[in-house]
């Protein structure tokens, strides 16, 4: 299996009060509430934090994209991207995601990633994302159009990074007359493309089809999401389209916090993972978090039903328990990590070893311990620890 | 009044209208919420018009074909639709989304139109008055500053809380995302063609329209010649429904005329 460490960048020196003053930290949160001095400081340790896990032997390292939010403070996951890739040698750096359907023209950012898979000989992943439902409030972007949008956007990408330029675009969205990227991706035919998402049947079934066959990456979730998500990739590659989906095209992201013992893990991941669940997480309102057309009705349906269980603060253990987030001694966080592979048989397993709050002496220790006692055991895990995929009976009959 | 329920097929979309009354032809062009809570002043005016109310397609039961994107293309649609139906002399009430609708057919062709009546209208944005944003609130806040008495934006926020997950709300919810999501529900370039609007126009804005504000009336106003703006007191955004009796009136005086 591959590891990879993923950060979101939070504002973690955010005044944990706005939540009360606030409907949201998303879009409408004053922008005076951020302070470059301590935001300095916390993009350098961040970044600090990333190349120490390229250094350790991870075998990536990852970042994204929001925008007006103290949740992730890279509306730009290209700009640290690149202040990375001189700063490593040997790892991948994923980009997961950006979203190019945001964009009028998406070329600029197939571009940026041509140029940083050129810069780093080849070590580029490409996240391919709509964004969340509060990018549309920010861009202005129709979420109607997300989806058309999002694949006309990836075609368009994949063609020019692909086919000879300069040629036409003609899309309904897009619609250009040169196309005629310099320099093209040092990767062939193209950078890995990933679709993260936090679980999505229409990003499923585009990214398991036959073309494309990408890897899909659910972001932390419950457990049983997790397994419902990642198996419905394999299942729709076998009934729909006829082949058997190899499990390196399957990834799971989640935060994970090691510490000497379950107790002392949990005393000191506690009050950061909550402010991450509780107050960097939550969205003005769920229109906002899904704005209309952004999903079709039914998947909005089942959206909300699933969110509107989880009213009010959410506690570590509850996390812990749902499989949310990993958490204990490396004992305890290895063999959850086998548990849930043998159940589900990803082979790409990215952690979130910052969330929230977590402070930078904290967020070390965690990357050391798991770099250490974790990441060996769960790096030999082959398809041969994983159960194997059946078909449910259901679709089966 | 009984209206009955008829579809037409133009350019491959299925509109759904409600027809009643008897008179001069007058269509109704509804507002984001479409047509569930049905506006008591349609059974009035069916008393002395022939009355056409369609669902917009993508809302209540018409359809949304793949080439529908923007308002132009509704406008489009319903001046084929009058033509179809062999309309002329019309009259064109429209409330919100529907005023928008309606001014985008008149600047494309005033025809067969006899009048506009625009309620509370969008279309348009003035510089430095903001319009609430319908897609950042809740239904229920929505209903609620959508009225002027705040009794009845309590109850019309409990009817918005019991429908807001119903299949009919989330299509109407994204119908009217899809026409005025950006720019929110106007046209930067409507406003440079209303000289073209050559029928008499009547303007009716409730005084603490809180959605809509009624600066978008005295707008309106300047910008459509011969224009009169009638002003509701206490009424909302939906001066139609809160204060029917009043609005009928003004309607009908004008539309006698």
């Amino acid at each position: 299996m591959k590891v990879m460490s993923f950060h979101l960048m939070p504002y973690a020196d955010l005044d944990l009060s706005v939540k009360d003053k606030y409907r949201s930290v998303w879009v409408v949160l004053p922008n005076t509430y951020y302070d470059p001095q301590k935001g300095h400081a916390l993009y350098n340790r961040y970044l600090d934090e990333l190349e120490l896990c390229a250094e350790l032997g991870f075998d990536g390292i990852c970042v994204n994209e929001h925008h007006q939010n103290a949740y992730g403070l890279m509306p730009s996951p290209v700009v640290m991207a690149s202040a990375l890739a001189r700063r490593t040698r040997d790892c991948r750096i994923a980009i997961l995601g950006n979203g190019f359907c945001l964009r009028e023209h998406p070329l600029t950012l197939a571009e940026e990633h041509a140029m940083l898979d050129v810069i780093t000989g080849g070590r580029v992943i490409t996240g391919f994302v709509r964004g969340v439902g509060s990018e549309y409030f920010s861009f202005g972007t129709n979420p109607v159009y997300s989806l058309e949008r999002h694949q006309e956007a990836h075609d368009l990408v994949v063609r020019a990074w692909t086919e000879p330029g300069p040629f036409a675009f003609e899309g309904k969205h897009y619609h250009f007359e040169y196309v005629n990227v310099w320099p093209r991706p040092f990767q062939k035919p193209h950078p890995p493309i990933w679709c993260p998402s936090m679980g999505s049947v229409e990003t499923i079934e585009w990214a398991a089809h036959p073309d494309r066959k990408y890897v899909y990456l659910q972001n932390y979730s419950p457990a049983e999401s997790v397994a419902r998500y990642l198996n419905l990739y394999r299942e729709l590659a076998q009934t729909r389209y006829g082949y058997e989906a190899s499990s390196d095209r399957i990834g799971w992201c989640a935060p994970v916090y090691v510490g000497e013992t379950d107790a002392k893990a949990v005393d000191e991941a506690r009050d950061h993972i909550e402010a991450l669940f509780n107050v960097f997480l939550p969205k003005i309102s769920e229109l906002m978090f899904f704005p209309p057309g952004y999903m079709s009705p039914e998947s909005l349906k089942r959206a909300l039903a699933h969110k509107r269980g989880h009213k009010g603060g959410v506690k570590i253990e509850h996390l812990i328990e749902r499989g949310i987030m990993i958490c204990g001694s490396p004992d305890t966080v290895r063999r959850r990590i086998a548990e849930s592979h043998n159940l589900m048989g990803f082979q790409e397993f990215i952690c979130m070893l910052q969330f929230g709050t977590l402070p930078g002496h904290l967020t070390e220790k965690n990357i050391r311990l798991f770099a250490a006692e974790v990441m060996p055991a769960v790096k030999t895990l082959t398809d041969r620890d994983y159960r194997g995929f059946e078909l449910p009976k259901v679709a089966a009959e | 009044m009984a209206f009955v329920t008829q579809t037409i097929d133009i350019n491959g979309c299925k509109l759904s209208f409600r027809r009643g009354g008897r008179g001069a032809p007058l269509i109704y062009l509804h507002g984001t919420d479409g047509l569930a809570e049905w506006p008591a002043m349609l059974d009035t005016l069916a008393e002395r018009f022939d009355v056409i109310a369609p669902d917009h397609p993508g809302f209540g039961a018409s359809e949304i074909p793949g080439w529908i994107d923007d308002v132009s293309d509704v406008a489009y649609l319903y001046l084929d639709a009058i033509e179809r139906l062999g309309l002329s002399n019309l009259h064109v009430v429209g409330q919100s989304l529907g005023g928008w609708i309606a001014l985008e057919m008149a600047v494309r062709s005033t025809q067969r139109l006899r009048s506009l009546t625009l309620i509370s209208s969008a279309g348009i944005h003035v510089k430095g008055v903001p319009k609430a944003d319908i897609f950042m609130i809740d239904p229920e806040e929505q209903a609620r500053l959508a009225y002027a008495d705040p009794k009845a934006g309590d109850a019309a926020a409990e009817r918005a809380a019991a429908d807001k997950y119903q299949d009919q709300a989330i299509l109407n919810r994204i119908a009217s995302a899809r026409f005025g999501w950006q720019p929110r529900f106007f046209n930067p370039r409507l406003e440079r063609w209303l000289h073209r609007v050559n029928v008499p126009t009547h303007l009716i804005w409730g005084d603490q329209d809180r959605i809509i504000p009624p600066a978008y009336g005295e707008a309106f106003r300047r910008l459509i010649p011969g224009s009169k703006l009638t002003t509701i007191p206490n009424a909302g955004h939906l001066p139609h429904l809160e204060r029917a009796d009043a609005v009928a009136k003004a309607m009908q005086t004008f539309l006698q005329n």
